[in-house]
């Protein structure tokens, strides 16, 4: 009964889609955002992939994206209509479609799905992500090189370990510095907005900050730096039209080489399911140009951004100790990525507390 | 100008609401078709802006969900929580009680609900979904009770203290997904343990309809029911139309206020421990996307009536789905959805007023002496 | 600048918009009009004041389009609840919605871009007194407008003859409108005004708040500033007091965080709300003040008889 009703909307929906559709022999690759597509930050950022993916393979590819998906069952039927209207490769773009995703996949066993910072695969369902706490690392070390106050404000959305593995990269940037440095945490319960983000900037800078950074999504808090005269680092893309002065670099996302990847790997038959975590080496973290900053600081950021590039350095190696000051992990060895993918605790230095 | 002190005459015409002595039955089916009529005439003119072929966009937004088995499954997935918490609401409207906080009642019954699964997850069998239904229930009543109590007791705003119970609702299950009683297998990532087997409610007939459904139908009979044919429905519809009459009678408003917080708190509450345990199927940071806001508007535009209730849910239902639709097929941007709504909305309350007046054109002839 | 300097006026920041949207509201309510829609018209005028002020490169042209944004929304609003007399808790809603749709679809290009700021005010000497330098001479343009408009509000509704119409609206429609004046008239006008204020305060986000646009960037604000009415009793004093009040709760909490005060950060944001729950119950025990202003014909739909 199920699969006949499956089946009956199948062809209603191919029937609707042949209707509309331009080419139908072109590869179609469908995103799900959790915001607007322009909303400045997260999405825009898949936004700007999708784009550059449509650019690079303009006459084999077709692609389209919905917007502003509550998760949840809303997910669920959104990546449903995007497997019946046609795509054959979906994106899911945020964690929450994580179980959507799965389930959807269950029902389409011939379309590929990609779902984003989640840990679920299956056998059409692969998880990617960028590592960007390889981009915090080095806005550590600039920070304790910057601030003379030897403290940064960070703000912070949710303490997800996603979240909590930026606080601590910076901070063991920072330390490679200056291992006195301070950073004070403010969470925001939120991962967009901008009058809020503001307050949480100025509350930073009033508790003795002078250089701050943030895992939000708005480049308020850089508004707010340019104000003051002091420094912040840009988020998710380069935000220096907002703070031609106060901008010292900004961590970018930069899906699109990932999506070109994987959109070319179905059309070449080569598609399989994995768990992907690519960085700075593969082009998915892009460091903005360093400004506002002295030459030695300057060259210092790049030399750590190619030693992180070539594998040289990786930001979580040992020894690291946690916050009662066990070690972690000894010297000569890396956290593996297990461990950062579920980081619940705070390295040693951190005076914060996480919720258990 | 210098009229050259001639006096002219000039025509003023006036309209003017005449209340009708009983609302015509005429304009009560009508009204909402010529809403719908306006709201399509106006998406015409929107969509024709946006450049795309009008035609085509209001076959996606009204047609289309229609057209295929698993939209029209999909349709009462998301018809069913607006339905239940907006059939809550109307009685509380009627009685002229305002809870605008249904979101965060049903925030709570879904807190409430999820604790039989959270707390006991070996507990399989058939006495746990009943336990968590009515766990729920009481969630969304106890929460609801709150803005009641401060009314009646201390004659705090219901509007305001039950909308920032929202926002305090959406931190608690925030921080409870988040921190105490997030799943411990779930590498740490903010979601509780999916909810198995007994757990959850069970989908009808293989589709993707849950048992919920029936609660919708059951909820629609037993409040037009109560409403129309019981004394305590007779007090609600007094007390709302005419609160002084009621005291004559001797009916207590603030048992009244206390009341229908409690039913209408207690509907949400059932939706949200339906939400987790049918289509989520696990308690997560955020449990609705604005159901509690939206069954507002569908209670309205279902003019506090179960079963225009029910008309109205779907038609809202069909909007989100057509939104959807849209989007893919046309490229229309999201807020084209809530533009429409908003608009259809407006159109409705609007016409509903020709139920209840009739206008007359009075024309005046008045004299204006200009120097 | 010392810290409680700064903390200080990071709180009078955060209060302005609120300030000026709840004041508009305050109007609008005394006059009977319950206009929920409020989030929706600051939504609006966010998005026409950023709009025009990037364009022209004028935040002044910038402020008077929020306004124009707001008064279209609010007209919108007038016409369907004192024109057509449709519910009003349900049309203020429904103009939430259309709001922030309609600001997303306007503002989409506008997404991203850096806004027209417009910086505080600099006195020679006065700005840089000690202490009282920043706080008094140093603020942004607005919220000076914002704090001469509370003491207009007071004004006219307390000490003028229109003030007193206005109030014998809200109060008594009947007997108002009996004695000659035009009720749905009176009443159109504040709802113009409740708009023109929440399009200015929707502008101040976009312009000197954060000068950027962004999509829902009223967050809710416009929900605070009806809390605030009521929490307020419809006097004009007390809603600076509130918006001061509940500036101060969102963000110290932000302070106390920054000092490591080990509270999960969830219950510390709760905190305006719960305050503002608070303060609204002590205020309605005084059961006399609140007779004695609360419009009595708030929400009530009127129409002549004749």
């Amino acid at each position: 009964m199920k699969r006949a009703i499956t089946a009956c909307g199948a062809v209603l929906a191919l029937a609707l889609a042949a209707g509309t559709a331009t080419a139908e022999d072109k590869l179609k690759v469908c995103f799900v955002y959790v915001g607007p597509h322009n909303d400045g930050g997260w999405s825009e950022g898949h936004e700007h992939g999708r784009e550059m993916l449509q650019e690079a393979l303009n006459d084999k590819v077709e692609s389209s994206y919905v917007e502003n998906v509550a998760e949840g069952p809303d997910a669920e039927r959104a990546i449903e209509r995007l497997a019946r209207s046609g795509c054959g490769l979906i994106f899911t773009t945020s964690f929450g479609f994580m179980d959507p995703t799965i389930a959807a996949a269950e029902k389409f066993p011939d379309v590929k799905f990609e779902h984003a910072t989640g840990y679920k695969t299956a056998d059409n369902v692969t998880s990617y992500n960028a590592r960007f706490y390889q981009g915090r690392y080095i806005i550590g070390q600039i920070a304790a090189k910057i601030s003379e106050a030897g403290v940064a404000g960070y703000i912070a959305s949710f303490p997800i370990p996603e979240v909590v593995m930026g606080i601590n990269a910076f901070m063991l940037g920072a330390q490679s510095v200056n291992p006195d440095f301070q950073v004070k945490i403010v969470w925001i319960n939120t991962w967009f907005d901008p009058a809020k983000e503001a307050d949480a900037a100025k509350a930073l800078f009033d508790q003795g900050a002078d250089i701050i950074t943030q895992h939000t999504d708005s480049p308020a808090p850089l508004q707010i730096a340019e104000e003051r005269g002091l420094h912040a680092f840009g988020q998710a893309f380069d935000q220096i039209e907002f703070a031609p002065n106060a901008q010292l670099t900004a961590i970018i996302d930069n899906w699109g080489p990932y999506y070109i990847e994987r959109a070319q790997a179905v059309l070449n038959g080569t598609w399989e399911t994995q768990s992907t975590w690519y960085g700075l080496k593969e082009g998915l973290v892009v460091m903005a140009p360093y400004t506002n900053m002295p030459d030695d600081v300057k060259a210092e950021a790049q030399a750590t951004e190619a030693a992180i590039t070539n594998g040289e350095l990786h930001p979580f190696k040992g020894p690291i100790f946690n916050q009662a000051g066990e070690q972690v992990i000894g010297e000569g060895e890396n956290l593996d990525d297990g461990t950062l993918l579920g980081m619940n605790w705070y390295v040693q230095g951190i005076d914060d507390q996480l919720p258990q | 100008m210098r009229m050259t002190g001639s006096r002219m005459r000039r025509m003023r015409v006036r309209l003017e609401l005449i209340r009708r002595p009983a609302p015509s039955t005429l304009m009560t089916v009508a009204s909402p078709l010529v809403a719908v009529a306006l709201t399509v005439a106006t998406g015409f003119v929107i969509f024709a802006a946006f450049g795309v072929d009008p035609l085509e966009a209001l076959y996606f937004f009204f047609i289309e969900p229609l057209t295929a088995a698993w939209s029209l499954e999909e349709l009462v997935v998301k018809a069913t929580p607006i339905v239940l918490i907006a059939i809550g609401l109307s009685v509380c409207f009627l009685s002229n009680t305002w809870n605008i906080g249904a979101e965060g009642q049903l925030i709570a019954g879904a807190i409430f609900g999820s604790i039989p699964p959270i707390f006991f997850p070996e507990w399989q069998g058939p006495l746990i979904l009943p336990v968590m239904i009515a766990m729920g229930i009481l969630g969304g009543m106890l929460y609801g009770a709150i803005p009641a109590v401060l009314k009646v007791r201390f004659g705090a705003n219901e509007i305001l203290t039950s909308l920032m119970l929202v926002y305090v609702a959406q931190l608690m299950v925030d921080y409870l997904a988040r921190g105490p009683w997030r799943n411990p297998e779930g590498l740490n990532f903010p979601d509780s343990r999916p909810f198995e087997g007994w757990q959850l409610l069970p989908k009808l007939f293989g589709t993707e309809i849950h048992l919920s459904i029936a609660f919708v139908i059951l909820a629609v009979v037993v409040v037009a029911f109560v409403m129309r044919s019981t004394i305590t429905g007779f007090q609600v519809r007094v007390i709302g139309e005419a609160p002084r009459a009621g005291a004559f009678a001797g009916f207590s408003r603030n048992r009244m206020i206390l009341l229908v917080f409690l039913i209408s708190g207690g509907f949400a509450g059932l939706a949200g421990v339906s939400e987790v345990a049918g289509p989520i199927g696990q308690l997560r940071i955020s449990v609705s996307p604005g159901y509690g806001f939206t069954a507002i508007i569908v209670a309205f535009l279902g003019r506090l009536n179960p079963i225009g209730i029910l008309i109205a849910g779907f038609v809202l239902a069909l909007t989100f789905l057509g939104g959807e639709g849209a989007q893919i097929m046309l490229g229309l941007p999201e807020q084209m959805t809530r533009v429409f709504q908003g608009m259809l909305l407006f159109y409705v309350l609007a016409c509903d007023t020709f139920i209840h007046y009739r206008v007359r054109v009075r024309t005046k002839h008045a004299a204006a002496a200009e120097a | 600048m010392g810290m409680i300097e700064g903390i200080m006026l990071t709180i009078i920041t955060a209060a302005t918009p609120l300030l000026i949207a709840a004041l508009g509201e305050l109007v609008a309510e005394r006059s009977g009009v319950l206009n929920l829609g409020v989030e929706g018209m600051m939504a609006v005028g966010a998005v026409c004041g950023f709009a025009v002020a990037f364009e022209t490169g004028e935040p002044v042209l910038g402020f008077l389009a929020a306004i124009a944004g707001g008064i279209i929304m609010a007209a919108l609003f007038g016409v369907v609840t004192l024109i057509f007399v449709a519910n009003q808790v349900a049309s203020g809603l429904a103009l939430t919605l259309f709001g922030l749709g309609l600001s997303g679809m306007l503002g989409s290009a506008y997404v991203g871009r850096p806004g027209v700021g417009m910086g505080n005010l600099d006195i020679p000497v006065l700005s840089d007194l000690p202490l009282v330098g920043a706080l008094v001479f140093g603020l942004d343009p607005i919220t000076y407008v914002a704090a001469a408009l509370a003491v207009a509000v007071w004004w006219f509704l307390f000490r003028s003859r229109g003030g007193l119409v206005l109030r014998a609206v809200g109060d008594s429609h009947a007997s108002a409108h009996a004695l000659g004046y035009n009720v749905i008239g009176v009443r159109f006008m504040a709802v113009l005004f409740g708009g023109a204020c929440a399009g200015l305060a929707g502008g101040y986000l976009s312009l000197v708040y954060t000068p950027q646009w962004a999509q829902d960037m009223t967050n809710g604000r416009g929900w605070i500033a009806l809390a605030l009415v009521v929490f307020a009793t419809w006097l004009p004093g007390r809603v600076v007091l509130g918006a001061l009040i509940f500036g101060a709760v969102s963000i110290l909490q932000l302070h106390a965080q920054a000092r490591d005060v080990a509270v999960a950060s969830q219950f510390l944001s709760m905190l305006p709300y719960l305050t503002t729950i608070v303060v609204l119950v002590i205020i309605s025990r005084n059961r006399l003040l609140l007779r004695v202003n609360t419009p009595a014909c708030l929400g009530q739909p009127f129409v002549p008889d004749r």
